[in-house]
């Protein structure tokens, strides 16, 4: 060998001790903690992610829960909602909401009047810019549902513009009004009088919660509560039909099906079906439900038909899961005292499987009830949804909307407004996802079996 | 016939078919059911079952077919010379079907004879005033061919349903009365009901099939309606998407090209977020948390799973797009025209697809055998030259699949895209600019449409096979790798 010859590289002249690291142990010690920092900042970085997602919805949505209401005596003026005089129901329907501004706006100036406000707004056509052009409906409603109010004063707590709303809520600044044509620095001033007074104040807003939506320029009165009436029906559709045939499915997967082609080629389909993008289920539903079968379009029905389609990959997947879970020692036990397979099956297992087909199913609704691009296709958008539905059949077929679509509505439209509107919309969603998913887990927790 | 008043009634035969062939199961025996083949509610099953799954088969049946051929019967009588031009077969009967409705609606509410409604010679200009005045929707003048077409329609309908409702009553009976005959003591109740529900389970796990065929079927007719109207060279060649607004005339440029371009730009976006970050936590989670950690910040980053795309959305076009804009836009580096483009619409994107990177990858890196570690830890590697040398190859097929499987997904994401990604076409390079993709092209095309007959509309059935075929080819794709590259272990 050649050792001895080769001269022998002196490395340092110092004498290195073992307990200090040398230079090359010192980088690959460095080495080791940037990787490590890595993991650490990745996860650190997802989980920001999370937070600004979900501080920028609570921040932006919570607005939406609240709202600015004008308290004032309206007049209920009978020379101008009964002009005959004789209280007929059907005159005073002709009354259009038009005959009704007049007098709220009279009944505004006159609080600021009365509250002896210096305002420059010396006409009660000013106050225009204060009021929600759904006040005039609001009284009218009140009026024809009885009619002998006429002539007298009654107080309403009527709905405040979405700009007077949006100052209070510090959307609007006194910088951009300059630039507004729908409300002045004088308008805001004069809120700002009214505040302290009471007559404008800001409370918590149910009419969110239990709504319709309203029309572009009505941010105000948007509500989702129709658009969650209709999400409700998809999910009971959604529900009776994903349920049985997903069960069904899996039962038949799991503890019948030969080894064959037919089989193979139905797992294959549920694998890709699961991957399928959502609009493509959307095109399905337009093509075959509407196009082909004439469902009527915007239906909860047609909706709730894609999204079963949709889900009943997940919940065959999950029931799956939960079959295999439950031991052959329980199948063995029961035929071997007689029973036949099906009855093994149904008698048996599937009660035992039971807690975590429900958990999957549960969580196939959560993931359903947030799916929008399919609904996008069958027309759950693009128009008002003014009416709840008042029973079952009107509930599947009226035209609807659901809660997704309508916050995709409302993000569309040009009036910043609305996209509180659509935060506002986003928190009831995950709420709804939020109770739904830990329902699951509880539901896991209390019944799951280790065997 | 109310269909709700239909079911009810079969389910009322069929239901006293299995209180009958229960009874006359039991009848048989003699009241002692020892002596029977099956337990007595076989029998009643048994019954029951013949009943109720022929009706409704039958039901479902002839509400899928009985379109088809009334469509068929009525458009044999419009004269080619009522499809005005740009118009087309299936607006006119669609336009037939709105006809005979409320022709149907004014008679119910009074506001026309029936008499004159359907008589065959009322004139034309009368009937549509009247429809206006009750109400119902009439586009434009009805022409003596079209009252005459709707006549016939609600009339074939209205027999039509009437028939129905007869046949699958008489099924519903028969069936029943079947059941019963059949139920004796030696009959084999438990066997056939058994057959019954085996088949129904069959039936149920071929839905899979059946909306897959449906999927395939629905893409394909419509995308060569749409080759048949526009040529399929120039879709997939031309680089330019700019459709012209049905009626407006003027020759559309439908090119896929700038709508895959921008698919493809934003998803490569999303994956440059997603991967590096759900790559490294993976990597974290497995190999270096402390059980304690796992256990908060995995759940953590799965809820970034469960948001709907909704709210992705809406984050993207209202807090990422402005916070980009203040940054890149016209008062700081000015790169950036609006809140919409690439750079929003693909980190939102990311920020989604962080936890399945993660969580899939998370799941492969576990499945590495402990043995590979600790044979690289005795021959002195550290913790993280074990994880670049020996963790990572063995895990790389999987890792590759799962981003694979994550790209399919940013292919076919919508809402990120409709909100974020701005409308307009474009063949750019600049990330700043707005793109749009072959998802949001769907939306736009196909919304608010319910009569395909332009090549505007039907191009969304192309893109949407595009679609089809691209995620599943990836997913397909994704699995072949997955399986050829796998490491054998044990």
């Amino acid at each position: 060998m050649t050792d001895a010859t080769t001269p022998v590289t002196p490395r340092s002249k110092k004498s290195v001790s073992l307990t200090s690291p040398d230079a090359r142990t010192q980088k690959r010690k460095a080495a080791e903690a940037r990787f490590r920092m890595y993991g650490i900042a990745g996860i650190a970085t997802g989980i920001f992610c999370l937070i600004v997602l979900l501080t920028s919805i609570l921040a932006s949505g919570t607005g939406a829960f609240q709202q600015t209401f004008i308290s004032v005596q309206v007049y209920l003026d009978p020379a101008k909602l009964d002009k005959k005089g004789n209280r007929d129901p059907a005159d005073i329907a002709k009354v259009s909401t038009f005959g009704y501004t007049p007098l709220i706006q009279q009944a505004v100036f006159d609080a600021v009047q009365q509250a002896g406000i210096e305002t420059p707004l010396t006409r009660s056509k000013d106050m225009k810019a204060l009021i929600s052009a759904s006040a005039a409906a609001q009284v009218r409603d009140v009026v024809i549902a009885d009619p002998t109010l006429i002539g007298e004063t009654i107080g309403f707590r009527i709905l405040a513009s979405s700009r007077v709303d949006g100052y209070l809520k510090d959307r609007v600044m006194r910088e951009d009004v300059a630039r507004d044509k729908n409300i002045d620095a004088e308008h805001l001033d004069l809120v700002d009088a009214l505040v302290p007074l009471g007559i404008v104040e800001k409370t918590f807003n149910m009419d969110f919660i239990t709504g319709a939506d309203a029309s572009e320029s009505r941010a105000e009165a948007a509500g989702i509560g129709v658009a969650m009436m209709g999400s409700f029906f998809m999910m009971l559709v959604v529900l009776v039909l994903s349920l049985p045939i997903g069960v069904a499915a899996s039962i038949y997967l799991e503890e019948f099906a030969p080894k064959n082609r037919w089989t193979d080629l139905i797992e294959v389909n549920i694998a890709n079906l699961a991957a399928v993008p959502s609009i493509v289920f959307g095109i399905l539903g337009l093509a075959v439900f509407i196009q082909f079968m004439h469902l009527p379009q915007s239906a909860p029905l047609v909706g709730g038909l894609v999204l079963t389609l949709m889900t009943l990959p997940t919940i065959i997947i999950s029931t799956r899961a939960s079959l295999k879970a439950v031991p052959p020692s329980i199948r063995d036990a029961a035929l071997g005292v007689g029973a036949s397979k099906m009855q093994a099956v149904f008698h048996h297992v599937l009660p035992l499987a039971a807690p975590g087909i429900l958990t999957g199913t549960i969580i196939g609704l959560a993931q359903a009830l947030g799916e929008t691009a399919p609904l996008l296709l069958i027309g759950m958008v693009g128009f008002i949804a003014s009416n709840a539905p008042d029973g079952i059949a009107s509930g599947l077929l009226d035209p609807n909307s659901a809660m997704p679509a309508q916050i995709y509505e409302w993000a569309k439209r040009a009036d910043p407004a609305f996209y509180e509107r659509a935060w506002g919309g986003i928190i009831i969603l995950l709420v709804f996802l939020i109770s739904m998913n830990t329902l699951a887990v509880i539901l896991r927790r209390r019944f799951e079996r280790r065997w | 016939m109310p269909l709700l008043w239909l079911l009810l009634l079969i389910l009322a035969l069929s239901v006293a078919g299995f209180v009958l062939g229960r009874g006359r199961a039991l009848a048989s025996a003699g009241g002692d059911s020892r002596l029977l083949h099956s337990l007595p509610v076989y029998y009643g099953s048994n019954a029951f079952m013949k009943s109720v799954v022929p009706a409704s088969g039958l039901l479902i049946l002839w509400m899928l077919v009985q379109p088809l051929v009334l469509e068929n019967r009525i458009s044999g009588m419009i004269p080619q010379s009522e499809i005005a031009e740009g118009s087309s077969m299936g607006l006119v009967m669609s336009e037939v079907r709105r006809t005979a409705e409320g022709l149907d609606n004014a008679v119910a509410a009074g506001a026309m004879r029936a008499e004159d409604a359907f008589s065959p010679t009322a004139d034309t200009a009368g009937i549509t005033q009247a429809l206006k005045d009750a109400g119902q929707v009439v586009t434009s003048e009805i022409s003596p061919a079209m009252l005459r077409a709707a006549q016939a329609y609600r009339q074939m309908s209205a027999s039509s349903g009437l028939l129905m409702s007869i046949a699958v009553l008489v099924v519903a009976a028969a069936g029943a009365a079947w059941g019963i005959r059949e139920s004796g003591r030696d009959f084999r109740a438990r066997n056939v009901v058994e057959q019954g529900i085996l088949a129904i389970l069959i039936a149920a796990a071929s839905v899979a099939i059946l909306t897959t065929i449906g999927i395939i079927l629905s893409l394909i007719f419509n995308t060569v309606e749409f080759f048949r109207l526009y040529p399929a060279a120039d879709f997939f060649t031309l680089l330019e998407w700019a459709p012209s607004f049905s009626g407006r005339g003027g020759a559309s440029s439908l090119g896929i090209l700038p709508l895959l371009w921008g698919t493809i730009y934003i998803s490569i976006v999303a994956l440059l977020v997603a991967v590096p970050i759900g790559l490294f936590s993976a990597i974290y989670l497995s190999e270096y948390a402390s059980a304690r950690v796992r256990g908060i910040a995995k759940p953590l980053l799965e809820i970034l799973a469960g948001i709907p795309t909704i709210v992705y959305g809406l984050f993207a076009l209202l807090t990422i797009g402005p916070m980009l804009v203040s940054v890149f836009g016209n008062e700081g580096l000015g790169w950036m025209g609006g809140g919409r483009s690439v750079m929003t619409a693909g980190i939102a994107m990311g920020i989604m697809l962080i936890p399945f990177v993660s969580s899939l990858s998370d799941d492969i890196i576990n499945a590495v055998p402990q043995s590979l570690r600790d044979g690289s830890y005795g021959l002195g590697a550290t913790r993280s030259e074990t994880i670049r040398q020996v963790v990572l190859p063995a895990a790389l097929p999987g890792i590759v699949g799962a981003i694979l499987l994550a790209a399919s997904r940013a292919i076919g994401e919508t809402m990120i895209v409709v909100l974020g990604a701005g409308a307009a076409a474009r063949l750019s390079l600049n990330p700043f600019e707005a793109m749009t993709t072959v998802t949001a092209k769907i939306v736009s095309q196909l919304t608010g449409d319910s009569d395909f007959a332009s090549p505007e509309a039907l191009v969304a059935f192309a893109l949407g096979i595009t679609l089809f075929v691209l995620t599943l080819g990836l997913n397909v794709f994704a699995l072949y790798i997955v399986r050829k590259y796998r490491e054998q272990y044990e």
